[in-house]
């Protein structure tokens, strides 16, 4: 499923390729960056497994691009353990609201090289710009460890990238690069934002929608679970009771 | 091959699963316990979210109570009166426990309290049933006489109120004992995700004084209905009933439990006691272990709205 996607979009790519390096001498890109995505849909089916996006785009004149993708806002609580009579349990927390649910970043040279501090956290490009408002219960607790942790944990659980992807650069004006989703990438709508930079500021911003949603049967068993919660517990309790009467039928004893 | 759990919302190897509750299938149908205190960690192990696996395995030993129950049905081994005192208790037990349940995972120690469960009751009721099962395996190697406890045997138990008569056990007490007991059992099936026959049976015996031969029925028959009541309370509640899990889970469990069975005839029961004794506690260990040595990560995360 995903191959045809990507053939489809390397179709699409190569005919961006002949439409960019066909005009340009005559007329001049009306658009400085022009992006799109193999696939603006990522189906949770019941065989999910994790799958990639492949974001392509081109610019004008030559410059250095930045994609940043950002899940949903949702709020977070980050809990520490303490040895309390000689066993770990929770202790100390700290909660946070609008973390992203994901987020990844990808840039076709080091961030720090392409564009100024300042612009980058105005903009808020990379993980360690991002902003996340604390509401904590603790105001003593140690801002910066809590932030670091919540940061470890969602880059262990595959929902942070560790460093920033790289963007390849097909000539000096066709990009891509592949953004990944693993098996547990939260659904919802997705904010990709692609940054072209020259000189060290911002030329132009383009913004993709991305939508992450389960399908199938999956998705309905999920919706099902928690639109009709108290048929859904009955017809669970019915399953085994039929299960356990098959069993108990099948295999008894002559 | 991998499959998507709509409620756990990971992704997971079937034929692990499949194997899994295959496996502990296997083992309930060799040692006749239900299961569920086994398959729980071992669902926590694997990396299914703590409260998903405890309302999940609930479900599962929906079924397993149900497979199990209509053979001691055909023999009259179920006291349905005893049952349905239990089970008022347990009723009331478990929807207690529930909500107790969701209160410990509004404050972050939902993984923690279970944990604490497992290793007292797991180290207890281990600890007994190897300590008992190695004596009688000495007994009957020096083939002395075994020593037998009077059956009427009147302590403080026999002076409580709301005294019942239970024909079927051949029993005059009061009904509070069963009330209590159901109630406990109760609390814990829904902390533990457990049937609770491993409680559930020695307090029969001993504090109640049933008579062995309709333990097993009427345990399995109060547990069905308790667990039921868990797994659409929790449905309601917390929607962490993963019924496709559930589904995997119970198609192993039912297989393994017949190939547990057949070669559990093979072994001697104070045998199958002893093995049964050691692995409860190995499970116990690992908790415990967990508990005490110090995590690689010691920050967890978990999305909140409160």
């Amino acid at each position: 499923m995903s191959l045809s996607a990507r053939f489809i979009a390397s179709i699409c790519l190569s005919a961006f390729a002949v439409i960019a390096t066909s005009t340009p001498m005559k007329r001049a890109l009306a658009d400085p960056l022009v992006v799109d995505l193999s696939n603006h849909l990522v189906a949770i089916t019941t065989g999910f497994t994790g799958t990639d996006v492949l974001l392509f785009g081109a610019v004008q004149n030559e410059g250095d691009v930045i994609v940043t993708v950002r899940g949903p806002d949702q709020d977070m609580v980050v809990r520490r353990k303490e040895r309390k009579v000689g066993i770990w349990v929770n202790a100390e927390s700290a909660r946070y609201k609008n973390v992203p649910a994901y987020y990844a970043s990808a840039s076709n040279r080091p961030m720090d090289i392409i564009a100024p501090q300042n612009i980058l956290q105005d903009y808020r490009i990379g993980l360690d710009n991002q902003r996340f408002i604390a509401v904590s219960d603790n105001p003593d607790a140690d801002q910066k460890v809590y932030r670091d942790a919540l940061v470890r944990n969602m880059q262990n659980a595959g929902l942070f990238n560790q460093r920033p992807a790289k963007i390849s650069f097909l000539s000096n004006q066709l990009f891509r690069t592949d953004i990944h989703f693993p098996a547990n990438t939260p659904t919802g709508t997705y904010t990709i934002n692609v940054y072209l930079i020259r000189d060290g500021r911002i030329a132009s911003v383009k913004t993709t929608p991305l939508v992450v949603s389960k399908t199938g049967v999956s998705a309905e068993v999920y919706e099902f679970a928690h639109r009709y919660s108290a048929l859904y517990g009955i017809i669970a309790v019915i399953i085994a009771v039929i299960a356990g009467w098959i069993a108990s039928v099948a295999f008894r004893k002559r | 091959m991998q499959i998507y759990l709509p409620i756990a919302e990971i992704s997971v190897n079937i034929f692990l699963i499949l194997g899994l509750g295959g496996g502990v299938g296997f083992l309930s149908g060799l040692f006749g316990v239900g299961g569920g205190f086994l398959i729980t960690p071992l669902l926590i192990f694997y990396g299914i979210p703590p409260a998903v696996s405890v309302a999940t395995a609930a479900n599962q030993i929906v079924a397993s109570s149900v497979s199990g129950v209509f053979a001691h049905w055909r023999r009259g081994n179920v006291d349905i009166k005893m049952g349905l005192v239990l089970l008022a208790g347990g009723i009331v037990g478990s929807t207690v426990g529930v909500w107790v349940f969701a209160w410990l995972r509004s404050l972050g120690q939902i993984d923690l309290v279970i944990s604490l469960c497992y290793v007292i009751f797991l180290g207890i009721i281990g600890g007994m049933m190897l300590l008992e099962a190695t004596r009688a395996i000495f007994r009957t190697r020096r083939k002395g006489p075994i020593r037998r406890s009077k059956k009427h045997q009147h302590s403080f138990i026999h002076g409580l109120p709301f005294k019942m008569r239970f024909y079927r056990s051949g029993l005059y007490i009061s009904a509070l004992l069963p009330l209590a007991v159901g109630f406990f059992v109760g609390m814990l099936t829904a902390l533990m995700g457990v049937g609770g026959g491993f409680v559930m049976v020695p307090a029969m015996i001993y504090l109640l004084g049933m008579p062995t031969g309709v333990v097993i029925g009427t345990s399995l028959f109060q547990i069905i209905f308790v667990t039921a009541n868990v797994t659409f309370l929790q449905s309601v509640q917390t929607q962490t009933v993963d019924v496709a899990l559930a589904i995997l889970l119970l198609i192993g469990g039912v297989i393994g439990a017949q190939f547990g069975a057949q070669f559990g005839a093979r072994l001697k029961a104070e045998h199958l006691r002893a093995l049964l004794g050691l692995l409860v506690l190995s499970v116990c260990l690992k908790l415990l272990f967990d508990l005490v040595i110090e995590p690689d990560e010691l920050y967890s995360i978990m999305p909140g709205d409160l």
